[in-house]
């Protein structure tokens, strides 16, 4: 039975760790004022770009650092239809998300069924990993793992406790008042969307060299959208966003668990999504001043006008 | 950073969508001088500081530091120069808190922990202009003097030698103004210079030393204070003698409009607002609610309107039960409203100026045919509205948002009254405007009682209630402290006293009923 604990909460880490990564990235990207519904693409795009170069080098390093570039080069079309042509960010986001699911189902077509030689291997942490159960279970874990934790403290405390991160939020909050602090908003909102498509690609990255072996088309499998909800769960707070991605990890967990109950794999494979409906159905019942959004996300921002 | 000792504006030009808010302006202003900048709205004096501080770019002309020309292209650069400005809807970040505010624009904010380590500085700073403020208080928690001195605070940090403030007393209390001008006059002691964009002419002779004077986008007098009087400003910033009294004269009452009893209606916070208000208004007439902001006028108005629910009590409309009607079957029963926040409620900003003209009347015969709207009435119409009503604008195929406030306004109201409605309901219509337009809008409202109809006015402004209404009633709380005629002098006297709630001529009605 102990067993039973250890392998669900440890599995339950593994699959909350893309849709943190994930959340981070949008955190950082949305406190900056700019709805990135592009994740689910930017997402795809890492994942096959990870596989690939995994696939031919055999360096799933080599390859988690070519998908976070190939995420940020893609994120830079969201960035230029958002911030300097002040498009509507959905319809660009959703943009973004075809284009990201579609190029990496062209890129990925030869690599269909091949399984990885390597994979990005676990690494225990000498002395922590030794700790009965809580060793097993956060310290015997995928790279990944600890990277999304640490990345989400270092986004908090960069989002709290440094200027620049004021500089983020204010923009966010009120580009124009933050403009005239001398702040250059569109730099700042450029940054944003990359580093955020940075962390969708890594989530992707993840998924096929860490989490699973291989590539198949719409592997990502709705995980973007998901992170668009945790977001607003997490109230744009990355701190908040560890738990909400791990309670979504171990949903996805629940679904393997409750099988052998003889409920419908369909409706089990079902739950996180219906889940997602759920949290964002709580969350529009709470007082929208205290959810705490940005108060300009979504909003394009013209220099200069009245 | 040498310090700015004299600073000129020479032949600035700025245009919008081929519109001149700016021609060649010239200006200077030198250390331990205030300038005040003149004139009405629209006349562009905020397109000019705009430009100084770096937000605008201007179509041509110089700006010179110390004799030497510069290049100001941004904030940034402005404030490097050693400019700050305090623009008139403050650009702080509500949900911040001041030190984070502060932190945001202060060039030697530490990028670590920058929020614990610049509260000494802020702290010190703050005392040695004898201001008092919580620097861990979040924005919208302060009021609005408050506010403005996380402003000035934030300018000065920067090292700003040149202090730009727009409209700065616009949202003080007398209080407030009292501290801000000692304030000023202490910056100006220690070498700082100061511009202060104001159409109030008592600021000009109370604070400053000299005076700019703009009007359409033009350089068209200036003066040093000690040479200058009150009506010759008057005169320049608009461009001709002012009426400082409207003549209202004395009408018979006509029949019976609105009547109001026992109205209850419940505040945004779901506590009551108007705790069971009566009283009629009739044709001929100009009833006034006068009273401090916040208690209750906003909610009254709304729950007339249709805009918020009424909880309890009536209103009635000539012999038509409106009690709790949408707000387009109250307007088509003969109410019409100009709502306080202009911007915000009276207009769509980002539509265009003939599609304004219409709102709340799209859907009748003249405008619309079945379900589509026939654009050559409604931008005939408009045309006429702009004339009529005095809108200065070069065209009406441009988004609203491009006017000047007392423009908008002008064309509000010319909406609202051009189909002749039996009630007007005017919240704080001539706020935050200029004089020309304020007086404008002033004669409207009495032409408007001239020809039979009823005004409603809700105002703070006491000299506007006196000169327009026929009948005032004074807010406090909720209820009506008295309902008193314009000519009743011995009780007027009190009105200060009924603001405050000291003094009371009617029965707490509201009070019996609970």
């Amino acid at each position: 039975m102990e067993d039973v604990i250890v392998s669900v909460v440890q599995r339950t880490m593994v699959a909350g760790t893309p849709l943190l990564l994930g959340t981070v990235g949008e955190v950082i990207c949305e406190r900056s004022g700019i709805l990135n519904l592009g994740v689910e693409g930017v997402m795809s795009v890492g994942a096959v770009v990870a596989f690939i170069v995994t696939y031919s080098t055999g360096d799933p390093w080599l390859a988690m650092v070519a998908a976070i570039g190939a995420g940020m080069i893609i994120s830079i079309l969201h960035a230029f239809a958002s911030v300097t042509l002040q498009a509507n960010q959905v319809v660009s986001g959703l943009a973004l998300t075809m284009i990201g699911l579609g190029l990496s189902g062209m890129l990925g077509k030869q690599y269909v069924g091949k399984p990885l030689a390597v994979k990005m291997d676990d690494i225990a942490i000498p002395w922590l990993s030794d700790i009965p159960f809580i060793g097993t279970v956060f310290f015997k874990q995928t790279p990944y793992f600890y990277m999304a934790v640490f990345l989400a403290l270092g986004a908090w405390f960069f989002l709290e406790r440094t200027r620049l991160g004021i500089k983020v939020r204010s923009t966010g909050e009120n580009p124009r008042a933050t403009e005239t602090q001398g702040v250059n908003v569109a730099r700042i909102r450029y940054a944003c969307v990359i580093i955020g498509g940075g962390f969708s690609a890594m989530a992707g990255a993840h998924l096929s060299t860490s989490y699973s072996k291989s590539w198949i088309e719409g592997m990502t499998a709705g995980r973007g959208w998901i992170v668009i909800a945790l977001t607003i769960f997490a109230l744009w707070n990355p701190g908040r966003a560890i738990w909400g991605a791990f309670i979504f990890g171990g949903i996805f967990v629940l679904q393997y668990l409750l099988q052998p109950l003889g409920i419908s794999p369909n409706f089990l494979a079902m739950l996180p999504y219906g889940s997602t409906l759920l949290i964002l159905l709580v969350m529009s019942f709470k007082d929208p001043r205290r959810l705490n959004a940005p108060a300009q996300l979504g909003e394009p921002y013209k220099r200069g006008e009245r | 950073m040498t310090k700015i000792q004299k600073l000129e504006m020479v032949n600035m030009s700025k245009s919008f969508q081929g519109f001149y808010a700016n021609r060649d302006i010239n200006l200077h202003v030198k250390s331990g001088e205030i300038l005040g900048l003149l004139g009405e709205n629209g006349a562009g004096k905020t397109t000019l500081m705009n430009i100084l501080y770096g937000l605008y770019q201007p179509d041509g002309g110089e700006i010179r530091i110390n004799d030497a020309p510069v290049r100001i292209t941004s904030p940034l650069d402005s404030i490097h120069h050693g400019i700050g400005m305090v623009h008139q809807h403050f650009m702080l970040i509500q949900n911040h808190s001041v030190i984070e505010n502060i932190a945001l624009g202060y060039e030697k904010t530490p990028f670590f922990f920058p929020k614990i380590r610049i509260r000494d500085k802020v702290v010190e700073f703050s005392r040695k202009f004898n201001f008092d403020i919580d620097p861990s208080r979040k924005v919208w928690q302060l009021s609005a003097g408050e506010q403005q001195r996380v402003e000035i605070i934030k300018a000065l940090l920067n090292g700003a030698d040149l202090l730009i403030l727009d409209e700065p007393t616009s949202v003080l209390t007398p209080q407030e103004i009292k501290e801000l001008f000692r304030i000023l006059n202490d910056m100006k002691s220690r070498g700082h210079m100061v511009i202060i964009i104001t159409h109030k002419l008592d600021e000009i002779m109370e604070i400053c030393d000299r005076v700019t004077v703009l009007q359409k986008g033009r350089v068209v007098g200036g003066a040093d204070k000690a040479n200058v009087d009150k009506r010759e400003l008057a005169r320049m910033m608009v461009g001709r003698d002012v009426l400082f009294n409207v003549n209202r004269e004395k009408l018979a009452k006509g029949e019976k409009v609105l009547s109001v009893s026992d109205l209850h209606v419940l505040g945004d916070k779901g506590l009551p607002a108007v705790k069971g208000v009566s009283f009629d208004v009739f044709a001929n007439e100009i009833f006034g609610i006068a009273g401090v902001s916040g208690n209750g006028q906003r909610e009254l108005a709304e729950a007339i309107t249709g805009i918020r629910r009424i909880s309890s009590g009536k209103v009635v409309a000539g012999s038509r039960n409106i009690t709790n009607l949408s707000p387009r079957k109250i307007y088509d029963h003969g109410v019409s409203h100009v709502p306080e926040e202009r911007i915000k409620f009276g207009i769509a900003p980002g539509l265009f100026l003939y599609d304004n003209a219409i709102l709340k009347q799209h859907h009748l015969d003249k405008f619309s045919k079945k379900i589509f709207l026939e654009y050559g009435r409604i931008k005939l119409h408009t045309r006429s509205l702009v004339e009529n009503y005095k809108v200065a604008t070069h065209s009406i195929d441009v988004e609203i948002k491009n006017l000047s406030g007392g423009n908008i306004q002008k064309l509000i109201l010319g909406r609202e009254i051009s189909e002749k409605p039996s009630l007007l309901v005017a919240s704080h219509p001539t706020y935050g405007l200029d004089v020309g337009a304020t007086e404008y809008l002033r004669e409207q409202l009495l032409l408007r009682r001239r020809e039979g109809g009823a005004v409603l006015l809700f105002s703070e402004d006491l000299e506007e209630i006196f000169e327009l209404c026929d009948r005032i009633a004074v807010m406090f709380q909720g209820r009506f402290m008295g309902i008193l005629d314009a000519s009743d002098k011995e009780r007027l006297k009190d009105i200060g006293l009924m603001m405050a709630g000291s003094v009371s001529y009617t029965p707490l009605q509201g009070a019996i009923d609970k």
